[in-house]
């Protein structure tokens, strides 16, 4: 059986996921006998060298770079994931969607909040190298098509483990209570 | 004579006459979902999770008197698939930030979430503005958590006190709305109690949480009903 | 939330903002005295504070608590409630347009626009100077002569850009409404209706029909043993005409059986669903034969007293039945030793709503009636055991309560010999839309929707609505069927829908908007899943649904089912019913494939360019 081919990457994330992927401790070592890594933060491979079968996404989106990314892996990727309460539901980044528009979060951030000091040109940033902001954090759903969604924050590493081996083996996945968490 | 028998999914259930078809059902180890209900206050099926098949009609067994005889279905495939969506309607409707939530862990939501094995979301997340309420200086009220069961609602000190929390507006408008000059001295026990009542965080109580660790919360590991479930074995 | 006193809001201007509402504080005391401070009568003290007044201020919610010995927050919840009663200032002319689906096809954002530009002030808003206000409303129950708006409890039908600006011109020179005159109005049937609105009644029939001396039947009743006369009611097969068919004699006979010293009768005529109009012309053309159902419906359960709630709407009929109610009390048929029977009183009292739908729901009256927010109860109890103020209370329709007046002066036997053998008697139709002649046709049960469609000269029809929003919408091939309890069940209305119209955005749309608006709150699936319906609904309206939007719709329908009213039960009828008959619109504006996704790069970073003094790039990235 020819390995798996597996990208990762964390859009507005804070790369817990990619940590509770690690978590799965020795089982690593399983794992990269079932899969092949290709684009990842875990092998430092930046742009896709081959069709692959599984892309995880962790983060969902929350500039424009973020969306070009998730298109990118959806071109790429067979199967695409939406790993943690991020990528599902916008997570904790878009807890600025229901409060503020994106004006006001951004002259909060760079004019008026208290410990900004040094911006005496009061300039929000705005260099063309910048991605650009989006007016909300999208889960990732709304902008590709994902296949799967594994919840948590992060998800628990045996919830990973699990779909990542019933995703390479075919089999049906193991869900028990513990591993199926909100928090 | 105050003996009654029911069938509770072709079981054979004893109860008394004055129970509601939810009782029955608990002291028998027969779990029914719910969400508004809450043990010594009046019930009111507006969250509709207990929703069953009682003589082939669908109603809340929170608010329905058993009747010797009765024939009741708890736990159809299509009444479990419609509890499932309510508690997915109920998260898209709010804004529940599991992860920064005081209650998660020891919420009632997110253990039906939990329960009813939430993963694929169908409806989209509505993200709607909804404020923060921190002028009682016991607690506070964070609209985006709450899920309009009105158990604070029902709750009150007293029987006849003025209340206290009560409904605002209608429709998809509708918010809790407390009294602030009436629980301006609130108690901490009263705080206390208000959260208690409250079985998401909407009402949390100020200068005190994350108490219980990671892993030692009410559903970190078992389910929400097995308590109730596990009077059977 | 704590709003300073010198802060101008953007409708008000601070400076009339007490010439608007600090006379609230004048009459507060005479209002709550007229009501004995009793907190029942919650309704009616908001009732009067608003009509006088135009709005019930932070001050007056706190002097009403106080005096009704309830905290503010319990004031606020009724007064937050429903949708005539505001918070805020709503103009000395609050004008009140209504929106619903046949306003709208009869030419109603014409008017709205027209009314914008006369006024000076957008619809939701009060010009500066606090003189007029511009609100939506749901249907008024004017569908036969729409456009329709009411203004300060006139209604003005009919509407044209030309009587728009009279309205408003005759508004800027502070004329008393009831004193605008325009011409080219039907008059109306009473000196004490001001309000131009026509009757319409197209076709009379056995309820309708004029064949009776008022109290003939309530003279013949009162001989009689109450049982016997539920008995006959009981023989005529009488069906409630609310739309639930529930068996009239059979409630009665239920209420009755429970013992307690007090019992009521209500009648409802909450006529809410859009539509329906059928009850406004009863009340205008044969109120004393609903009054004299009611006395006897009074006599049969033992009761002393009834009341009609009547919809907020309707408020310029009140005149006119307080005086009705007073020449029935002079006959010596309302009032006390009715008909010189010594010891048997039963009096009507009037009580209005406030505008909700969902009080037509009969145990919601119950509750709006006792002063809080109209939610339905949880059932059991029913109303007839514990109903009003927790007495034994029956809720019959204005109709059914008329067709027993004539059940007792004409014979059971009579009124089994019209209509069909499981619904017998006749119905009063509400017919509006696109057709020749809207208006009252009183049929008997058995016809079918082809035989009234010839009959209202309705041509090229593509869909008609039958029983409003909460009915259903059917297509040419069901227009065979009969009305009756048995086939086609209704309430008592017909939209008729022309082909020319856009089933989906004209109707669906606007029934769904309808009942997201009217939704109590208090079930879950009623108050969210109308919000996810409509999502859905215009997604695939712009385009971008697949078939699994429609799947999805037709699953979420079923978990309709779980919620506690009528309201909530049919809240997806609009969409589901056009999802069965009507399919082949939808499916025509579906993707053909299994995933469109609805982001705009462009208008998603255009507003943090813009903040940041930027211009969007949009070139590698966008698709």
């Amino acid at each position: 059986m020819s390995k798996k081919i597996v990208a990762t990457t964390s859009l507005a994330g804070c790369f817990g996921c990619h940590m509770s992927l690690l978590d799965i401790d020795e089982r690593i070592l399983d794992l990269i006998e079932l899969v092949e890594f290709n684009k990842s933060p875990i092998d430092d491979i930046k742009t896709f060298t081959k069709q692959c079968d599984i892309g995880i996404i962790e983060g969902g989106c929350c500039n424009s770079e973020n969306v070009h990314v998730l298109k990118d892996f959806r071109k790429n990727c067979k199967i695409l994931i939406s790993v943690g309460e991020c990528a599902i539901m916008g997570g904790l980044p878009a807890m600025r969607n229901n409060n503020a528009s994106i004006t006001e979060c951004l002259e909060e951030a760079y004019l008026n909040c208290v410990s900004v000091q040094a911006n005496e040109e009061k300039i929000i940033p705005n260099d063309e190298e910048l991605p650009m902001i989006l007016d909300k954090v999208y889960p990732c759903h709304e902008i590709v098509k994902i296949d799967y969604f594994l919840p948590g924050c992060a998800p628990r590493a045996d919830l990973i483990w699990n779909a990542l081996v019933a995703l390479v083996t075919g089999n049906e996945m193991d869900l028990p209570y513990e591993v199926i968490k909100f928090d | 004579m105050n003996k009654i028998k029911i069938r509770i999914n072709d079981i054979v259930c004893r109860g008394e006459k004055g129970q509601t078809v939810l009782e029955i059902a608990k002291d028998n180890g027969i779990y029914i979902p719910t969400l508004c209900n809450y043990e010594g206050i009046k019930p009111q099926g507006s969250c509709r999770i207990c929703t069953c098949m009682i003589g082939g009609r669908m109603m809340t067994a929170c608010t329905t008197p058993a009747l010797d005889g009765m024939d009741i279905v708890t736990n159809s495939d299509e009444l479990e698939k419609f509890r499932a969506t309510i508690v997915e309607l109920l998260f898209a409707e709010g804004n529940h930030f599991c992860p920064t939530c005081e209650r998660s862990g020891n919420c009632e939501l997110q253990a039906l979430g939990y329960r009813y094995k939430m993963m694929v979301p169908q409806f989209p997340y509505s993200f709607a503005a909804k404020d923060i309420d921190a002028d009682n200086p016991k607690i506070m009220i964070d609209h985006n958590r709450c899920i309009l069961c009105k158990r604070c609602i029902r709750r009150k000190k007293e029987k006849d006190n003025p209340n206290w929390f009560v409904f605002k507006k209608r429709g998809a408008k509708v918010q809790i709305n407390i009294d602030h000059e009436l629980t301006a001295d609130f108690t901490d026990k009263l705080a206390q109690q208000a959260m208690d009542t409250c079985p998401v965080g909407a009402i949390i109580r100020k200068e005190k949480g994350f108490d219980v660790p990671i892993g030692e919360r009410k559903y970190d590991k078992n389910p929400i009903g097995s308590d109730i479930e596990g009077l059977k074995e | 939330m704590g709003e300073s006193k010198s802060q101008k809001s953007v409708e008000v201007n601070a400076e009339n903002f007490s010439e608007c509402c600090s006379c609230s504080c004048k009459n507060i005391k005479t209002i709550l005295a007229k009501y004995g401070s009793d907190r029942v009568r919650l309704m009616d003290i908001l009732i009067d504070i608003q009509t006088n007044v135009g709005c019930i201020s932070k001050e007056s919610v706190k002097e009403i608590a106080e005096n009704l010995n309830i905290s503010k927050v319990d004031v606020e919840q009724t007064l937050s409630f429903y949708h005539f009663f505001s918070e805020k200032p709503t103009g000395k002319y609050a004008i009140y347009l209504n929106d619903s689906a046949v306003a709208n096809m009869m030419g109603r954002s014409d008017i709205a626009k027209a009314l914008e530009e006369e006024v000076g002030c957008k619809f939701g808003s009060v010009t500066e100077d606090c003189q007029i206000g511009l609100f939506d409303t749901a249907c008024i129950g004017m569908n036969d002569q729409e456009p329709s708006a009411i203004i300060n409890q006139r209604v003005f039908t009919n509407l044209t850009k030309e009587k728009v600006k009279l309205i408003v011109n005759g508004i800027k020179n502070n004329f008393d409404v009831n004193d605008i005159q325009i011409e080219g109005y039907c008059q109306a049937t009473h000196k004490l209706i001001t309000s131009n609105v026509c009757s319409n009644i197209k076709k009379e029939g056995p309820i309708l029909t004029k064949d009776m001396k008022v109290g003939d039947a309530l003279k013949k009743v009162i001989l009689m043993d109450p049982n016997d006369v539920i008995e006959l009611v009981k023989q005529s097969n009488l069906r409630g005409r609310g739309g639930a068919g529930f068996p009239t004699g059979m409630k009665w006979q239920f209420c009755r059986a429970f013992k307690d010293e007090k019992h009521y009768i209500f009648c409802n005529a909450d006529e809410g669903e859009p539509g329906t109009f059928k009850d406004r012309v009863i009340l205008t053309e044969r109120p004393e034969l609903l009054f004299e159902g009611m006395a006897i419906a009074g006599y049969s359960i033992g009761s002393d007293e009834g009341i009609l709630y009547l919809r907020y709407e309707y408020k310029y009929l009140q005149n006119y039945l307080e005086d009705v109610l007073s020449t029935l009390r002079e006959q010596n048929l309302l009032g006390k030793d009715i008909g010189g029977k010594a010891g048997l009183n039963f009096d009507i009292r009037i009580q209005f709503g406030g505008g909700a739908y969902v009080c037509g729901e009969e145990s919601a009256l119950i509750e709006s009636a006792e002063g809080k927010r109209g939610e339905p109860r949880d059932r059991p109890p029913f109303p007839v055991e514990k109903g009003y103020l927790q007495k034994p209370t029956v809720v019959n329709n204005v109709e059914t309560l008329c067709a027993v007046t004539k059940i007792i002066h004409q014979g059971p036997k009579w009124y089994r010999s019209l209509g069909t053998l499981d619904s017998t008697g006749s119905k009063v139709m509400s017919i509006s839309g696109d057709c020749d002649n809207p208006g009252i046709y009183e049929i008997e049960w058995g016809f079918t929707v082809n035989d009234i469609l010839e009959m209202v000269g309705a041509k090229d029809v593509q869909a008609v609505q039958v029983g409003g929003p909460s009915g259903s919408c059917i297509a040419s091939n069901e227009f065979k069927r009969k009305l009756a309890y048995e086939d086609l069940a209704t309430g008592g209305s017909m939209i008729i829908i022309g082909k020319h119209r856009d089933l989906i955005k004209d109707i669906v749309m606007n029934f769904t908007d309808f009942f997201i608006e009217e939704s109590c709150g208090s079930c879950v699936p009623c108050r969210a899943m109308t919000v996810q319906f409509k999502n859905k609904l215009e997604k695939i309206y712009r385009g971008n649904g697949v078939q699994e939007d429609i799947d999805q719709m037709l699953e979420w329908g079923k978990v309709m089912k779980m919620n506690r009213c009528g309201l909530g039960h049919t809240a997806a009828n609009p969409i589901l019913t056009t999802l069965k008959n009507f399919r082949e619109l939808y499916t025509a504006k579906l993707q053909k494939t299994d995933y469109v996704s609805e982001f705009n790069l462009e208008e998603a970073v255009q507003e943090s360019c813009a903040a940041a003094g930027r211009i969007p790039n949009l070139g590698g990235d966008h698709e």
